[in-house]
């Protein structure tokens, strides 16, 4: 089976700044690909080249065994690669149907919209996720952040994404909410999607992730299955590992 | 956020009937509505003529001439963005039309022709500039408000000599035009202006292509959240620029039929009306920012600025009062939609 996404030694550069060099990762269809990384580590880099927002400029990226370089997001969404940002995932004033039709209204004969018909398909499509909206006519703006990132999830889904790229989904959520979104995150995957899930956080990647790729200074610090790391070594290399014990055996003698 | 298996029912069982002030609530132009009641009720009982036929003939066609570019500037709004220069294209399309029929000798409709090109021109350039240069809409169609009005007056004395050009009624085709955009037609003895057809019709297109259109949709989504818009698709430029070439449209529209109605134009005429127009939509229930408000909802903004301008007259005041009447009106409109939008937008936790 080819992989949904594979990248070999991508890298990137600004000017000369190196943002991204030699990482090298795979997405399979119905797995989870976890992205790792403190700020400034290049897991947006990486996550912009795939999602068709910058290109590459060293390496391989191959979607379904097609070397491809995307020239804008509309070209990654074509072939089946939709992204899910942090902050730009829905439009806060509008309906929950209009925000899930966005882009891609259904339309009568007459070319008007058909609103019956949105209505009921975003309410189906989002309880097929395990969404389960009362009204899909309120304002996305009244519902809570963990539920925004799932209609826009759901969005995705529906709209026959294969891969699913989900930047910091559990960012700025509460333990509760966080719990929420990683659940639709298995749902996706479940339903045969590739996802790449990119956050900070160990705890919210162990429970879902197939595979972890540790990013530090725009390279990659290591990458693994997840039968190959356990949570306490994943949350140690994160934390930048050797380093943390330097500064904890520097405290001590603080103390002392 | 509860998680089911089972397919949800047609109807909701959580959901009890909607109060019915909950459902008023998230229409933007009730406020409008409920203003406009008051003023109609208000000069109804202060005054004699404003409910007469006559009468009503006077504030309606005074609503309806600010009213199709309110409700222009509405959608503009709605899609995030301002004109300033709108006020004066109303005087720029008259004097194109005017100068090229008097002083030329074409054909009134030619000349109409000549001046909705240059009308949707400027528009596409506002537009381009805004969406080429990222910076607020504000600031550029400011800098072509004061380019229009220097041209205006500049070519009007060029080629008249003075700052009007009149003459209309003697053109070829006058006539024609006239009936469709200045004619009157009788109801009950009173003479009503063709005008207030014209922006009855221009508020049902808008408002159907803003509520029940792919491009309607467009429009709040690009108000609302430009970036996310785009992620998903959405032609973002083009939408906007198509919004200003909207206004601009408008503005020929109304330039059209003043200069149609009074046969002649002064070149400093519209200054100041785009705040006007912003007011309308604004008291329509239109947000400041973007991505909430409606078309209708400025044409009953428009209907209270007619209603109240020429009230006031009846009642026989000082028309200064007008200028307080808007003051106290825009405050009080910025404030219940600002209460309207917190409720839209409130997160719950």
């Amino acid at each position: 089976m080819t992989s949904l996404i594979e990248v070999e030694n991508i890298g990137k550069t600004y000017g000369s700044v190196i943002a991204l060099s030699d990482v090298s990762t795979v997405v399979n269809a119905g797995e989870v690909t976890c992205v790792l990384g403190d700020n400034g580590a290049g897991k947006s880099t990486l996550i912009k080249i795939l999602a068709g927002v910058h290109q590459h400029d060293q390496g391989s990226f191959k979607v379904e065994g097609d070397e491809v370089r995307f020239s804008s997001p509309r070209e990654a969404l074509d072939r089946g690669i939709a992204t899910v940002y942090q902050d730009l995932a829905v439009v806060p004033l509008m309906s929950v149907w209009r925000n899930f039709f966005l882009g891609s209204e259904p339309t009568t004969r007459f070319g008007f919209l058909d609103r019956r018909k949105g209505r009921e398909i975003t309410k189906k499509a989002l309880s097929d996720m395990g969404i389960d909206l009362r009204d899909v006519e309120q304002p996305v703006g009244t519902l809570s952040g963990g539920e925004r990132q799932c209609v826009a999830i759901a969005r995705a889904v529906h709209f026959g994404a294969k891969v699913l790229i989900l930047d910091e989904p559990t960012a700025a959520l509460g333990v509760k909410q966080a719990g929420v979104v990683l659940k639709y995150v298995a749902q996706a995957r479940d339903r045969g999607l590739g996802v790449v899930l990119i956050t900070h956080n160990p705890h919210h990647a162990y429970p879902v992730a197939n595979r972890f790729l540790l990013l530090k200074r725009g390279r990659a610090l290591g990458s693994y299955e997840k039968s190959e790391i356990g949570i306490e070594e994943l949350t140690r290399q994160m934390a930048g590992g050797a380093e943390l014990e330097a500064l904890a055996h520097e405290l001590r003698s603080v103390e002392a | 956020m509860t998680v089911t298996a089972k397919a949800p029912p047609a109807a909701d069982e959580r959901l009890s009937k909607p109060r019915l002030l909950d459902q008023l609530v998230v229409r933007p132009e009730i406020g409008a509505m409920l203003g406009a009641l008051l003023v109609f009720l208000f000069f109804s009982v202060v005054t004699e003529q404003f409910l007469s036929l006559g009468g009503a003939a006077t504030w309606l066609d005074d609503a309806s001439m600010l009213g199709i570019m309110a409700v222009a500037v509405a959608l503009l709004m709605i899609g995030g963005e301002f004109d300033l220069s709108a006020g004066v294209m109303t005087a720029s399309t008259a004097l194109v039309t005017a100068l090229l029929a008097t002083q030329l000798g074409l054909n009134v409709w030619l000349a109409l022709l000549v001046s909705l090109a240059f009308a949707l021109s400027v528009g596409a350039l506002n537009g381009w500039l805004v969406m080429r240069t990222g910076l607020p809409s504000f600031i550029v169609t400011l800098g072509s408000f004061l380019a229009l009005q220097g041209l205006n007056l500049g070519v009007t004395r060029l080629v008249t000599g003075s700052v009007q050009v009149s003459g209309m009624r003697a053109t070829e085709g006058y006539e024609s035009a006239g009936f469709l955009f200045a004619s009157t037609f009788q109801i009950g003895g009173a003479s009503f202006y063709v005008s207030i057809i014209w922006w009855v019709l221009f508020t049902v297109i808008a408002s159907t292509v803003l509520v029940r259109t792919k491009f309607g949709n467009w429009i709040f989504a690009i108000g609302g959240a430009a970036q996310s818009s785009r992620a998903v698709g959405v032609p973002v430029v083009r939408s906007k620029i198509l919004l200003f070439m909207t206004t601009a449209f408008a503005a020929w529209l109304v330039g059209s039929i003043n200069i149609l109605r009074y046969a002649s134009v002064q070149a400093n005429q519209g200054i100041g009306l785009e705040f006007q127009y912003i007011i309308a939509a604004v008291i329509g229930g239109c947000l400041l920012t973007g991505g909430f408000g409606s078309a209708v909802g400025a044409a009953i903004g428009a209907l209270i600025f007619g209603m109240a301008r020429q009230g006031i007259v009846y009642a026989g005041w000082n028309s200064d009062w007008f200028q307080l009447f808007l003051g106290v009106m825009l405050l009080a409109a910025v404030l219940v939609n600002n209460m309207l939008r917190r409720r839209a937008e409130r997160v719950k936790r």
